[in-house]
């Protein structure tokens, strides 16, 4: 199924009575959702691109890459980076917009621009019923009625079908430069990015690739980078000697570290300062630190149940790459799952939205 | 404006819910007394009053459950209420009520500068989050004008902003996790010092509900350094058309400034006249602020000052000291005050899209000849979020309803263009009636299935947020 316009989409769900597994590009699904696949690529679109005002409206089947390229020719972007994860989760495509929205999918610079819900101010969607909704809008500050977009952000098209999204931008800075600090163990590492993060030099990307290095972006115009360059490489002096690198953003990203090995990926969500102990605890074959530990990235051996192996941590795991029947998402408490519950039953009664797939 | 009749059922069990509230409270936490329940009649929108049937003001989490227990039980509407300062109407109570106060949870559990971020209780208010930090070189970014005096509980309700969001967004892009008591009394833990939950986005949905789905009485909030410096600069144009222009123009340029304030010529008028802060003779000022060292904030005002240069602005001042930028800064801050010599007055609180700033503002001026009242704009013109003061007087009969109608016009007017009837202050009962203006009966059936869910009896601040007649059946159960 393809529908090509919003209408067609309702028509569909309103009829629909099995499940369906709701595809944008196909490249960043994670989990088991089993049913007719629903291909929201025919909803594609840009319908506003306001540079002056710094918003972009478009169908939620828009290409990623046509959005980039677009934004890229008026010198700017979507603030939150989102990850390409074609190469880890052994996919093809071309990520859509809707997919991105459907995932939250938030890079690097989360740490100083927010992840992709801070920067979705509006979406239309479809219910599982059929019901057509739109919230937010295309204006940058909004709180009128409740805010169904965030809710919609990381439903993993579970509570609807997304049609359009609306995004706030940012300009694309003159100059982005990438510092590494060398040999430090994983614990000190998060110590040196937290100071980084700390401190009033707008830190952009903190990361720890264990093995590589410990790397921070700084971004802006040039004479602001160059001395902020100077500031952050004072202030991390006990640390280590800060040295300057090529840009290797993306491949933090998109967690390319872990590309063509086998094994589970797991994706963990931190209290930064407990990263260190976390990874320790849970002996894993590579880890990535991202967003100062914040975000941590592991693989780890086929079928292990990471989450009974380390018990109780300040945040939880998602499973995002494996054979194993490990739920993909860490188990909620029950008062909050049962309320999760009640918003699936209200937006999709017939329960045939990725069915399954968020428990 | 109307409101829902108090129920009759719950009046007639006024002795018992008193009683049952006073065996799970300490004798001060609840307020039953005519005399003293009068202070919670109204919010900052005193335009409207009617005081509760009893106040509460618990000290602990556990009081705020047990609260919410007898009231669900007995089927009595909860009002909850931060500091009180909507002006929205968000805390406006009923008469058969039980307002909910959080202002005595003022307390820091926890501050944690590595990982960035302040678990507080929501009583405390939004500058003393900020207090509370400081001295380690952070702050809190949220900072609405009421910062004073508002509490964290009433900033996550209404999803507050402030004259900085531009940079460093809204509450809820600061928020990082809340407990929350249900309507049931359940206390439930979502989000914490992490990013993320593991499954939906419930915190999203809760920040910005306006009391409808749960009293927050925890909350962990983002906490950023402060940078290094900030100054503004205010530039003067020939009018409103051009101050837009180059706001447009700021943003293309790829500043990022802290903030981009516009003021239009009755609000210069009316400032000068009150603050006398030596502000230029025109038709439209911008103040711009940005931040950084000394040397970063003197290249984007050079580079400020080129695109001005391109809109022949009138008046261009920069900050040199700090006695300089409290002098820019100080019309802005007093035009409120400002406006209140002048008279009555209604603030809108209308999101536009930057690009259709002139045209609004132009037919906000023909709006006020239309309708025989004087308007003064001044707001946030770097995201657009607009607040043109309606000056009337409360005494001559029919003025109030006046400038309410006009203010119904600018709103649609705002939702006509692309934008929305509120940016920062909320909904409440000020704009409830004007939702069908920007949603579709199933835009407010989505929203409304979410409080299905939170609230089944419709018992958490009830009569706000959507016109009455739309949740009629859900409010009679």
């Amino acid at each position: 199924m393809r529908p090509m316009t919003e209408a067609e989409l309702a028509d569909i769900l309103r009829g629909a009575i099995a499940p369906l597994v709701i595809r944008g590009g196909g490249t960043r699904g994670i989990g088991r959702a089993l049913g007719a696949v629903l291909d929201t690529g025919g909803l594609a679109g840009v319908r506003l691109y306001e540079p002056g005002a710094l918003t972009l409206v478009a169908g939620a089947g828009t290409p990623l890459a046509e959005v980039q390229a677009l934004l890229a020719a008026e010198g700017q972007r979507l603030p939150f980076e989102a990850p390409d994860l074609r190469g880890l989760l052994g996919r093809s495509g071309g990520s859509t917009l809707g997919g991105v929205v459907a995932a939250n999918a938030s890079g690097p610079r989360r740490v100083q621009a927010g992840a992709c819900r801070d920067s979705l101010i509006g979406v239309r969607f479809v219910d599982g019923a059929g019901m057509v909704v739109k919230n937010g809008g295309r204006v940058m500050k909004n709180v009128t009625g409740l805010d169904l977009s965030k809710l919609m952000a990381g439903s993993h098209g579970t509570l609807g079908v997304l049609t359009e999204v609306a995004f706030k931008l940012l300009p694309i800075p003159e100059v982005a430069v990438t510092l590494r600090l060398s040999g430090l163990s994983d614990a000190q590492a998060v110590l040196a990015l937290a100071a980084a993060l700390g401190s009033p030099f707008e830190v952009s990307g903190a990361a720890h690739w264990p093995g590589q290095g410990t790397f921070l972006r700084l971004e802006g115009f040039e004479t602001s980078v160059r001395y902020r360059v100077g500031q952050v490489s004072r202030h991390l002096a006990r640390f280590g000697t800060v040295d300057e690198v090529a840009d290797m953003w993306p491949k933090v990203r998109d967690v390319v570290p872990f590309d063509g090995q086998t094994g589970d990926v797991w994706r963990l969500a931190l209290r930064p300062s407990a990263a260190a102990d976390v990874v320790a605890r849970a002996r894993a074959e590579a880890a990535l630190y991202d967003w100062g530990g914040g975000l941590v990235w592991l693989l780890t051996e086929p079928g292990l149940d990471l989450r009974a192996r380390l018990g109780a941590i300040d945040g939880h795991a998602t499973l995002m790459r494996s054979d194993s029947t490990l739920p993909t998402f860490a188990p909620e408490a029950p008062g909050v799952a049962a309320l999760t519950k009640g918003l699936r039953g209200k937006f999709d009664p017939k329960g045939i939205l990725n069915s399954g797939l968020m428990g | 404006m109307d409101m829902p009749l108090p129920n009759p059922s719950v009046l007639a069990r006024r002795d018992r819910i008193l009683a049952r509230l006073a065996a799970v409270l300490p004798g001060d936490a609840l307020i039953s007394d005519p005399t003293e329940t009068r202070a919670y009649e109204c919010d900052a929108l005193t335009a409207y009053r009617c005081p509760p049937m009893a106040a509460v003001l618990p000290r602990t989490t556990q009081e705020v459950a047990a609260v919410l227990r007898i009231c669900h039980v007995e089927g009595v509407p909860v009002v909850p209420r931060g500091s009180g300062t909507s002006l929205a109407g968000g805390a406006l109570p009923t008469a058969d009520c039980v307002i909910l106060g959080i202002a005595r949870m003022t307390a820091v559990l926890e501050t944690d500068y590595g990982d960035r971020f302040i678990h507080v209780q929501t009583g405390r208010t939004n500058l003393s989050v900020t207090g509370a930090v400081e001295s380690e070189g952070f702050f809190y970014a949220p900072d609405p004008s009421s910062q004073l005096a508002c509490a964290i509980a009433g900033n996550i309700g209404m999803n507050s902003g402030g004259a900085h969001c531009l940079k460093y967004g809204v509450t809820t892009n600061n928020l990082l996790g809340v407990r929350i008591v249900t309507m049931a009394g359940e206390v439930l833990t979502i989000g914490g010092p992490w990013s993320d939950a593991p499954g939906l986005d419930l915190l999203g949905v809760i920040c910005g509900s306006e009391g409808q789905l749960g009293v927050v009485t925890e909350a962990w909030l983002r906490i950023l350094p402060k940078p290094e410096g900030a100054r503004p600069v205010l530039m003067g144009f020939a009018s409103n058309e051009v101050a837009g222009a180059c706001v447009s123009d700021i943003i293309k340029g790829g500043l990022l400034p802290v903030a981009i304030e516009f003021m239009d010529r009755p609000c210069i008028e009316a400032t000068e006249a009150f603050a006398k802060a030596g502000y230029p003779d025109c038709e439209a000022l911008l103040i711009v602020e940005v931040e950084g060292s000394p040397a970063e904030i003197d290249d984007q005002l050079a580079r400020i000052k080129s695109i001005a240069a391109r809109h022949a602005p009138v008046a261009y001042r920069e900050s040199r000291s700090e006695e300089e930028s409290k002098r820019i800064w100080l019309g802005r801050k007093s035009a409120f005050g400002a406006m209140g010599q002048m008279g009555d007055y209604i603030c809108l609180d209308g999101t536009i899209p930057v690009s259709e700033l002139s045209f609004v503002l132009r037919r906000i001026g023909e709006l006020a000849d239309q309708y025989g009242l004087r308007v003064a704009n001044v707001f946030h013109a770097g995201d657009g979020n607009m607040h043109p003061l309606i000056l009337f007087n409360a005494n001559r009969v029919g003025d109030l309803e006046k400038a309410e109608a006009m203010g119904a016009d600018i709103l649609r007017l705002c939702v006509d263009v692309g934008g929305c009837l509120t940016g920062e202050h909320g909904v409440g009962v000020e704009k409830r009636d004007l939702m069908h203006a920007q949603f579709t009966r199933d835009d407010m059936e989505a929203q409304l299935r979410v409080k299905d869910v939170f609230d089944p009896a419709w018992l958490l601040n009830p009569a706000k947020v959507f016109p009455l007649d739309v949740t009629a059946a859900r409010r009679a159960g």
